[in-house]
Parts: C-alpha cells; structure tokens; sequence
C-alpha cells in the first residue's frame, strides 16, 4: 500500500489555475466519491482552500491512481474556458508517494507550506477536509490513521516549537497587541481614522476578532459612510472624531495630515476621564499622525508603522529559525509512519466493500 | 521530623522555580500545567506540615516567625491555586513559586524557629485573628506578584521591546483587573482580621495591632485612590507588601528579642 499526493498550491501555480481547480464546499462529498471509485485508488482524502488543492489517497498500484487521477481531473476541471491543456510537462500537480507524499501532509497541517510560514488556520481546514471525507466513507484505515497521526504531528510542532510564535504581518501585530492589552476585543471599540488600505485591513481583523463595534472617520464623509456601513461601524465628520474619544479602545490612524493630530495636549485630559482603560494607539501614516510623546501617557499604548513592522519581521525570524527543529521533529513521525505502513498487512479496497462495511 | 513535609514541598517550588527560570530561556510557556501540578502537591505538603505543627502545639501554629512565614507561604499558593485558576492567570504560577521557594528556604534555614512563650488554653479569637491577618498578607503578596507581572508587561508594550515570554503573559488589562481584586480580597481578610483582634479576651501585642491598623489605612488608600491609573497601583502594592514583611519580621525580631 502506498500513500499519493497529488496537488497545486501557491508554491507551484498562480491563483488563476488554483481557482480552476478548486472544490466547494458542497460539491467535495460528489468529488470525493468520484475519485474514491477510480482505478487504484482505495482511499481518499481532498483538501480545497484558497491557497492548495490536494488530493491525498491510499493506493496499491501507484502509477495506475497517478494516471486515473490525472484523468479525472483533465476531464472535470479543464473542460471549461479557456481550456487547460494537462500533460505531464506543463501540468501545475505536484505528484508524491511513499515518504515523500508523508512528509508532505505533516508540513501543510504544521504551517510549513503555508504562504504564512506557521499559521495554523490550515490544520482546522485539513481537518474539516478530512471529516467530509470520512463522512463520505472514503476513508479507511491507512489514511485513517495518516491524518489522525498528521494531526498529532500538527499539536506537537505547535506545542514543542515556537514555529507559531508571533505574528508576522503589521495587521496581525496590531491585533494580538490589541489582545495582549484588553483580553477578549468583545468589549472593545475601534476607530479607523483616514480610511487607508492597510487600517481597514487591520479594521476587519478587529473585527473578525469580535471588536464590538468600530467608527470610521475620513476627510471625506461619504467614503467613511460607506467603509462604515461595510463594515456594520458609524461614520463621524472628520472634525469631530477627537470628541469621541472616551468612547474607543483602539484608534487607527492613517491620515494624510502633514503634522501629528493626535497630540498628548488632547489626550492628556481624556485619559484623566477614562481612569483605568487602556487606549491603544496605531499609527499607519507617513508623516505619522500621532505625536510619539502620548506613548509616555500611562495608559497609552503608541506603535507606529515602524514599530509594528519590526515586531512582524522579528516574528518571521523566529518562525524561520524553528523550521529545523520542525523538520527534525517531523521526519521522526514520517519514518515511524513509513514503518508501520509497510509492515501493515493490506486492507481491501473500499469500493470493493459492501456498502454497509464503507459505512461502518 | 516534622520539617519533612516542609522540605518536600519546597523542593516541589524549587521545581517551580526551575520551570520559571527554563520558561524565560527557552521562551516558551510549554507546559501550562506544571506549575498547577508542582503548586498543589507543594501546597498538600505544606498543609501536612501545619497540621503536623498545629497538632503538636495545640494550636493554630502561628507561634513565631517560621510558622508566620510558612503560613504566609501557604496563604499565597492558596490564592494561587483559587486565582490563578479562576482568571486562567497560568502565569501567575510561574512567578509565585519562586517567591514561596525563597520564602521557605529563609524559613528553613534562619535561626527564627524558636519555642515562643504560649498561654496554657488558645483563644479562637486570637487564632482567627493571627490566621486571617496571616491570610490577607498572602492576597496582598500575590497582589504584589500581580503588580510585578503588570509593570514587566507594560515595560514590554510601551518599550516596544517583545521578549518571548511577552507573548506567555496575560492580558495587561487582566493582570490590573487580578491586581485590583487581590488587594480588595486582602483588605477584607484583614479587615475581619483585626476586628477578631479586638474580640479577643487577654492582652495583645500593641505594637503587631498597631503594625496592622496602619497597614491597614495604607492598603484602604491604595484601593480607593481615585486617577493614580493600574501603574502605580502595582507599584505601590509591591510597595506595600515589602513594607509590610519587613515589618512583619521586624515586629517578630523585637519581641522575640525584648518581649515587647
């Protein structure tokens, strides 16, 4: 029995072939049971998001699944226009077996094939792939137990390395300070003040994090009317966003101002009224809006575009730098994996069970 | 004999400690639990050792400055135990044992376990005194450990200087929130501490009541001062506290010394 992977991910093909292949939600139980059926293929796992394709299965001929596989999917996926001619020497796939196909699976669900080195919001989206296909009765006990292993693999390069230390982009620094200074963000309210690219990204990630609720603030009215009701906030007239003050935990600014607006003579008198709340500061702008001395208020949290850069490249550094320790801890499960497997007596192939078994 | 329980138990914070110290090399936080595990097998420890102690003095064993420090010892992983968990403060375990460890070693090791003069039958209202008094000192220790955790934090945040073990660290706002609330656990137990003190039928030392009375005021200032901001609050309760066991032992010295 051996172990296939066969897939595109950003590493090897561009978003424009990507979307081609990629599987929704609702359609991957039909897809998974079409390619569960193919010649030589006994079991299979697909795994869709935005950044890979990847269809895992258990096989005992590998050159006829390899083949099938390429087939079907020549068949289903590049049927529409433009067509996308599949051969073997322009064809986007990665093809793996054996170890290879292994290690592979261990390094996606641990964040190491992540376009962000280390996240982990790929292990949940390998996970529900796995349920939809175990749910379908497409696996069985090879890559039954490779995913539950693969899973374990992901818990223990989390827990035993700092591969998921840290954040590395400016949105995400801005959010985990954020909750390193209140908690939980559901109490928490945002004001975006100039509404830039990078502050309404960082807006959404806020709120993504349950920010209760976010005002917006810009020049131009209409724009933070319509970034407000976008993002379910309140627009407020430009010269009138320091009156609201009191109100908000979190400021992002990111205003075309030639000199700092936010200067500790404002400040200074509305941190007397907010007594033991925190506010936390973050300037995206060039020239910057904020006067770097209201970081010396207490209770004022500043960071500039600068400051948060820096904290996302030392963040990058630190996932770079455990990529070894992650290798080594990985290589061990795949060799105790390989071992196990090519001990393992076969199992018959699922198509060839009785329903009843396939379900069980 | 019955120190064994105690030197069990203080090698269970000696652990603690480790893990505190290999927690900031390593600068990863990799088993939340062993602090939790080696706090409550050291606390078991410890209470074995009181009771081994109250039962052979007939008495709460809060007879001189070893049981007072081993009973402060105790309070605090109490609160430990009932704080850190309740505000999932994990953390807070990290930085309370090697305080407790320090705190138990001096008591081991400093000449302070002398046989003092008893009444022949305890006062409860005594005992509840001295035991609550005891306790609420604990609430202000760890509101003290609290305070620290909250100044190394903002050190962090405002410096822009993120150690890794920043990222192990609750919640500023928490740590204010877990400051704040030990110093008001502290002040009650203090404040039914010394009104026991007053209930009490034989004479008592003037100088430790007075001691409390004024610790007392001090503490019911840092609670109620209004616009010092969480900062300072943490500062003065690590102020506080320090004043408030170097006096302690003070007292202790002075009347072992001068039966004052």
């Amino acid at each position: 029995m051996n172990v296939l992977c066969l897939g595109v991910s950003h590493q090897t093909a561009s978003v424009e072939i990507r979307e081609r292949f990629a599987i929704p939600d609702t359609q991957l139980p039909v897809v998974t049971l079409e390619v569960g059926a193919l010649p030589g293929v006994r079991e299979t796992v697909i795994v869709s998001t935005c950044n890979r394709v990847e269809f895992y299965a258990a096989s005992d001929n590998a050159p006829e699944a390899l083949t099938a596989l390429r087939s079907y999917l020549s068949d289903r996926f590049t049927s529409s226009t433009p067509p996308l001619p599949l051969d073997q020497k322009n064809e986007p796939f990665y093809t793996l077996s054996g170890p290879a196909s292994i290690e592979h699976l261990f390094r996606v669900v641990s964040g190491l094939e992540s376009m962000v080195l280390g996240e982990t919001e790929i292990l949940g989206q390998v996970k529900k792939a796995y349920a939809a296909a175990a749910g379908s009765g497409a696996t069985s006990r090879l890559l039954n137990k490779l995913f539950q292993r693969a899973f374990n693999v992901a818990k223990e390069v989390r827990t035993r390395t700092n591969i998921t230390r840290g954040s590395v982009s400016v949105g995400s620094v801005g959010v985990d300070l954020a909750e390193k200074i209140f908690g939980k963000l559901g109490r928490c309210h945002a004001m975006i003040l100039g509404a830039g690219e990078t502050s309404e990204l960082t807006a959404r990630a806020l709120l993504s994090r349950g920010v209760r609720s976010i005002f917006v603030s810009n020049r131009s009215y209409d724009r933070a009317a319509r970034l407000a009701a976008e993002m379910g906030g309140e627009a407020i007239h430009f010269d009138q966003w320091d009156q609201r003050f009191s109100d908000i935990d979190i400021l992002i600014s990111s205003t075309a101002a030639p000199h700092a607006i936010i200067t500790p003579e404002k400040l200074a008198p509305v941190m007397k009224r907010r007594q033991e709340r925190p506010l936390f500061v973050i300037d995206l702008a060039v020239p910057r809006d904020a006067d770097p001395a209201i970081n010396q208020l207490e209770g004022v949290y500043l960071y500039d575009i600068d400051a948060l850069q820096a904290i996302a490249n030392r963040g990058l550094e630190i996932r770079q730098r455990e990529i070894t320790q992650c290798e080594a801890l990985i290589a061990r499960h795949v060799d105790e994996f390989h071992g196990w497997l090519t001990s393992s007596p076969a199992t018959p192939p699922l198509h060839h069970l009785p329903i009843a078994s396939r379900e069980a | 004999m019955d120190r064994l329980p105690l030197i069990f138990s203080t090698i269970c914070f000696l652990l603690g400690f480790a893990y505190t110290m290999y927690t900031f090399g390593a600068g990863k936080h990799r088993w939340p639990r062993f602090n939790l595990v080696v706090m409550s097998l050291g606390f078991a420890l410890q209470t074995w050792f009181l009771h081994l102690r109250g039962a052979a003095l007939g008495r709460c064993p809060l007879t001189n400055f070893f049981e007072v420090l081993i009973f402060l010892a105790w309070s605090m992983v109490l609160l430990y135990l009932v704080v850190g968990t309740a505000y999932r403060l994990s953390l807070l375990g990290a930085f309370t044992s090697p305080f407790v460890f320090l705190l138990q070693v001096v008591a081991l090791i400093a000449p302070i376990d002398t046989p003092a003069r008893l009444l022949s039958r305890p006062d409860p209202w005594l005992e509840m005194h001295a035991a609550l008094s005891i306790i609420a000192y604990g609430a202000f220790a760890m509101a003290g450990v609290a305070g620290v955790m909250y100044v190394a934090q903002e050190r962090q945040l405002k410096s822009h200087h993120l150690s890794s073990i920043f990222y192990e660290m609750p919640p500023i706002m928490h740590l204010a929130v877990a400051n704040k609330r030990l110093l008001w656990t502290g002040l009650i137990l203090l404040t039914i501490g010394l009104s026991c003190g007053f209930l009490v039928q034989g004479p008592l030392n003037a100088y430790k009541i007075g001691w409390g009375i004024v610790m007392w005021f001090i503490y019911l200032g840092i609670v109620l001062a209004r616009r010092i901001g969480p900062r300072r609050i943490a500062l003065l309760s690590v102020a506080a506290f320090s004043l408030s066991i170097t006096a302690l032992w003070g007292l202790n010295f002075l009347v072992a010394r001068t039966r004052l």
